[in-house]
């Protein structure tokens, strides 16, 4: 179709291509369109008389200005805001340099890596020849989490007002894990606040992170990825801090010296919080260098998830043994739930909402169906065991949590199902899935504050 | 005349919706639907249309499917669903109400 006199027009359309291709709102499909709309537009032009030259600058000059265009693409798709991260159209981020916020993170995290040890001064020693009280696993959460939220206050620029309304949850939870007179130590009711309480003042970070985008389009989608992104780094960290440890052992044990007291007593525990502040911070910071690790993970793990529970269907089906429901169990099984509702969640966090149905997608649909099915049993055996034995802090836990995450699965499932029959769109399971994001809080929350004194402290 | 630039942004979405009802579309033919039945007087920076566009498909408001043009280049057609429907639906009372509080303002204006 080319012919000779096309020739130049061609080469400055695709110059111009190739400029759109480099904007990083735009995606492939989006240029396609775009360029689509050039080419209507010259055909128009030229057959009003314009030659081809006039008619490229005319065409371009309607398209508009390509950075306004390309940041209202990118407000439209706002995952993929995710590499620039929260590009904030409120453009107060450049304003905090980068090294200022190296200070701020850096002061955080020590704080954080301090704020462990300030036990010790009112009687709660970190013994190296024990067991961890469980004075720290109950307030595990509230060393960092805190002052992870101020960081994103300081980042995001927030006022005082909401600063002290976020710090109404923290004041909470740290009453609420150590008010109560648990009768023994390692009771059941003092376990499931060890728990629950960082998954309900989680939340709590999530404002913090969010600020006032909670409702907006995008805004708790950005937190999920947030979290996925943390937790990976969190591991990583997890990992170099575990050779560290090694190193500690072999080479004071070389000069005979017993590092127990500085591995058990500092570096673990203070390690383990200011960890949470300097993952966060690299999260932030170096987003597209890990940007695709959980959507990644995802993949690879969706199709092994999958097979695993159609094989264990299939062997008990096959065998006929019943499970045989002991506190792990219970455990575990949830466990297995709040998985594949990581899959979903993750999947549905890095997928392009407008895409077609594909293979992977029918893949989740079996892999939800399959869990749901795995649920039904486990479910049945835990209801068979609450009315024989009666109901304990932690099988009416296990009960909620089940119910809580098999109504997000069934749901799931549904709009999965009318996704890959083309009758609903991807995005109504998007909204889905973030609006039940705050169910699991409060389902936690609600374990913290009502069950001890619900069991008696037991 | 020169619009508001706020003015155009929030007519962009009935005015899409609206022309969709019509039939389905594509962008270059909506844009020139818009120039025509505002003749002439809401300018659209073409490339706008598109970011409105997908967000109305984000929000389930319209569909969209590639489909062969005539030129055998690859085009994006959109249709609106019912969700858009109901949403156009929506939008018609509140310009409505908008249209007719600004017409009983200035028409007390003229007979005073």
């Amino acid at each position: 179709m080319t012919t000779a006199a096309d020739q130049p027009l061609e080469e400055q359309i695709a110059q111009w291509r190739a400029y759109l291709r480099r904007r990083q709102g735009l995606h492939g499909p989006d240029v396609e369109e775009l360029e689509g709309h050039l080419r209507d537009q010259l055909a128009a032009l030229t057959e009003a008389g314009l030659s081809g030259d006039e008619a490229f600058l005319v065409a371009v000059k309607r398209m508009g200005s390509l950075d306004a265009l390309s940041l209202e693409f990118a407000r439209a798709h706002s995952e993929r805001l995710w590499k620039q991260l929260v590009v904030a159209p409120e453009g107060d981020e450049s304003a905090k340099t980068s090294s200022a916020e190296t200070l701020v993170v850096l002061g955080l995290a020590v704080a954080a890596a301090l704020a462990v040890k300030v036990p010790a001064l009112f009687g709660h020693p970190i013994n190296p020849n024990d067991d961890l009280p469980l004075f720290y696993a109950r307030n595990a959460s509230l060393f960092a989490f805190p002052l992870l939220a101020v960081y994103f206050l300081w980042k995001r620029g927030s006022d005082v007002v909401s600063g002290l309304l976020l710090a109404v949850p923290f004041a909470a939870g740290a009453v609420f894990a150590n008010v109560y007179p648990f009768r023994i130590p390692r009771s059941d009711t003092s376990l499931l606040t060890v728990l629950h309480l960082p998954m309900a003042l989680w939340l709590a970070v999530g404002f913090a992170y969010v600020r006032s985008r909670w409702f907006a389009d995008g805004g708790r989608m950005n937190f999920v990825r947030f979290s996925g992104e943390l937790a990976i780094y969190y591991v990583l960290i997890a990992l170099g801090g575990f050779v560290l440890i090694l190193f500690t052992f072999m080479m004071f044990r070389a000069i005979d010296m017993n590092p127990d007291w500085i591995v058990a007593g500092w570096l673990i525990p203070c390690g383990a919080a200011g960890a949470v502040i300097i993952g966060s911070w690299l999260v932030e910071a170096k987003q597209s260098v890990i940007e695709n690790m959980a959507p990644v993970l995802t993949r690879l793990f969706t199709p092994l998830f999958t097979v695993l529970l159609l094989a264990f269907l299939t062997t008990m089906a096959w065998t006929g043994s019943p499970i045989n429901v002991k506190r792990e169990v219970l455990i575990g099984f949830d466990l297995l739930l709040a998985v594949v509702v990581g899959l979903v969640l993750y999947a549905a966090s890095a997928r392009d909402p407008q895409a077609p149905p594909d293979f992977f997608d029918a893949l989740q649909l079996l892999l939800v169906v399959s869990a749901l099915v795995v649920d039904g049993v486990a479910l049945a055996a835990i209801a068979a065991r609450i009315s024989e034995f009666g109901f304990t802090p932690n099988r009416v836990a296990a009960l909620g949590e089940n119910m809580i995450l098999l109504v997000n699965l069934a749901w799931s499932a549904w709009f999965y199902a009318r996704f890959l029959r083309h009758r609903g769109s991807f995005a109504a399971l998007e909204r889905w899935q973030i609006a039940y994001l705050p169910v699991y809080s409060v389902w936690a929350a609600l374990v913290v504050v009502v069950f001890p004194p619900a069991f008696g402290y037991r | 005349m020169d619009m508001g630039k706020d003015l155009v942004a929030a007519s962009a979405t009935p005015l899409v919706l609206a022309i969709l009802a019509e039939g389905d579309s594509y962008g270059y033919a909506i844009i020139k639907r818009v120039a025509e039945l505002s003749g002439g007087h809401l300018q659209w920076t073409d490339g706008m249309l598109y970011p409105v566009l997908h967000r109305l498909e984000r929000q389930g408001h319209v569909a969209a499917k590639w489909s062969a043009s005539e030129n055998a280049r690859r085009r994006k057609y959109y249709r609106h669903t019912k969700d858009g429907r109901a949403h156009l639906a929506a939008q018609r009372q509140q310009w409505k109400a908008v249209d007719g509080t600004l017409r009983g303002i200035w028409m007390e204006a003229c007979t005073v």
